[in-house]
């Protein structure tokens, strides 16, 4: 394996850490299956590719696209609490819609940055290589993102968010308008995945109709690879693991696909991330096992 | 302090399976009393429970709590003035949440919620006080998943959440019917104590005839979703459960064929 494309398993991983932290609330959190994110995560790659190549810098690009999967989140999450319609049910309608939503911003199925400036090429430091340079500086936005959910669930209304997820009924009788809360959550999960397909475009030189296919089971399998190693059920312990599960899961891949013996392709690679979740769901079975046999229980 | 008028609800209605839980019940409950409701299954004591909750909203009739018409308000509303204990010691704390974490959602029930954070440091030593009273050990165990305790402990974790905050009524929903005897008793004394304590409003629903005559002062009988007998004072002081029995055969001239009122 490469050193170059183990960088770009970092600088790929890492990106997911960003849909990962989105599945994380939807999921976890919320207690809210949602599929939006298949749609939420092109989006946020068709608006900064459309607006940069349009001419707007990249960062308020950024900015624009990330909002954008906010407002997808948050009628996701509307279709459920305002017009009850079931969640999964919801986020499969918004996802769908997405898909037409994202070619209209478009226009074209694909909207390539060649030479257009990104965030990566702006920020990039003087003598670094870029291969170097887009991991570390995405490693830096995750770690910030990472601290500041972490803040955010340590307060009263990321608390009344927590309490929502797990126990509704309760939440309202302290007084929680759960149905915001969900808006809420909602919003901010799929901004990190809009936000995350928008350095995803500007990092792969462009935005296309398909890159979203599959990012729920990516950011769903970052989740689980993360817990089976790191289980806890403290906040910062699992925004940390999700992080982690993200680039490893990466590495995985990185890892099938180059070793030359085990003889995979690019196409195999819906059949390995199938592999990998399954062998992280078992993990915690098997340990629990292991644990009954040595501790005599 | 509540003044319940006139409620009907009716569910599924025009249905076969329609039920009228409530056919009119009407209730007032001066403030700083402690009202234990009766009645046999699908007496309406729950929906009535919960229509003053807010978890249901009533098809007539209204709901003055602090005389303020909370009749459409929902629940995360009304939590400014209900406080409330369900029946399930599963439902009325989050089981991912820490002993603390827990306790300080219920330290800003009814108020805004903002953006600092949850549990300070002055706030865990108020909890860790609070604990102690339980004498359960528990002001040890702040950061412990609420998760990790029994039925009991919870329900008791409950209690003292419930009263965080001032509240105009507390409502208590067969607080202590998922608990075995002994914690049933320790939990009941625990309510008693609370509720001399901050000289709450509360209403208790029981099915137990013997619970509803020890404590509190003053005693509703529902059936068919109304009150059928209403006892407080020096009348209730010398009622025994076959009197109560025997009273309710009375009032609603027919005999009580519902053996599941006996028990307990």
């Amino acid at each position: 394996m490469s050193i170059y494309s183990l960088w770009g398993a970092l600088e790929i991983g890492l990106i997911f850490g960003l849909v990962a932290l989105g599945v994380l609330i939807s999921f976890r959190i919320l207690r809210f299956p949602d599929l939006t994110v298949d749609g939420s995560f092109p989006l946020g790659g068709a608006v900064a590719a459309t607006l940069i190549s349009a001419g707007m810098d990249p960062f308020t690009s950024t900015l624009v696209a990330t909002l954008a999967g906010a407002f997808a989140g948050s009628i996701t999450g509307w279709l459920n609490v305002k017009l009850k319609i079931m969640d999964l049910l919801a986020s499969i309608l918004m996802m769908i819609a997405l898909y037409s939503i994202n070619l209209r911003i478009m226009g074209r199925p694909n909207v390539p940055l060649i030479s257009d400036p990104t965030v990566f090429t702006v920020l990039q430091p003087e003598g670094l290589s870029d291969y170097i340079a887009r991991p570390m500086i995405l490693l830096v936005l995750v770690v910030v993102v990472k601290f500041a959910l972490d803040w955010y669930f340590a307060t009263q209304t990321g608390l009344a968010m927590r309490a929502t997820g797990s126990n509704p009924r309760m939440a309202r009788s302290q007084g929680v308008a759960t149905g915001r809360a969900v808006l809420a959550g909602m919003a901010i999960s799929n901004a990190l995945c809009a936000l995350g397909g928008a350095l995803f475009a500007q990092s792969q030189g462009g935005a296309d109709i398909s890159m979203g296919i599959g990012t729920i089971v990516i950011g769903l399998a970052a989740v689980i690879v993360g817990e089976s190693i790191m289980p806890s059920r403290k906040m910062m312990i699992a925004t940390l693991a999700v992080i982690i599960g993200a680039v490893l899961y990466r590495f995985f891949i990185a890892l099938a696909l180059n070793i030359d013996f085990i003889g995979l392709q690019a196409q195999d690679l819906n059949l390995v991330t199938a592999v990998l979740v399954t062998i992280a769901l078992v993990i915690p079975l098997v340990r629990k096992r292991l644990r009954g046999k040595t501790g005599g229980r | 302090m509540l003044a319940a008028k006139d409620l009907h609800i009716t569910f599924n209605p025009g249905t076969p399976i329609e039920t009228r839980a409530l056919r009119g019940l009407s209730l007032d409950i001066p403030a700083g009393q402690f009202v234990t409701v009766i009645g046999s299954n699908g007496a309406g004591k729950s929906t009535f429970l919960n229509a003053v909750s807010g978890d249901l909203t009533v098809d007539s009739g209204s709901i003055v709590i602090d005389h303020e018409d909370v009749t459409t308000q929902p629940v995360w509303d009304r939590a400014k003035r209900v406080a409330r204990v369900f029946q399930d010691p599963m439902a009325g704390t989050c089981e991912d949440l820490t002993i603390e974490e827990n306790m300080a959602l219920a330290h800003s029930r009814g108020q805004r919620r903002g953006l600092s954070i949850a549990v300070k440091a002055a706030m865990r030593e108020e909890f860790r006080a609070r604990l102690a009273t339980l004498g359960l050990g528990l002001e040890n165990r702040l950061t412990d998943r609420i998760g990790l305790l029994s039925g009991g402990q919870r329900q008791a974790v409950s209690l003292l959440m419930a009263s965080l905050r001032p509240s105009r009524i507390l409502l208590l929903d067969e607080h202590t019917a998922a608990l075995d005897p002994r914690t049933a008793a320790f939990v009941l004394e625990l309510t008693a104590r609370i509720v001399e304590e901050s000289k709450l409003t509360t209403m208790m629903v029981t099915h137990s005839m013997r619970q509803a005559l020890d404590v509190g002062e003053r005693t509703v009988m529902l059936h068919q979703g109304a009150v059928v007998l209403d006892v407080a004072g020096s009348e209730r002081q010398g009622l025994d459960v076959p009197d109560l029995l025997a009273m309710f055969a009375r009032v609603r001239g027919e005999q009580l064929s519902d053996d599941g009122l006996l028990l307990g």
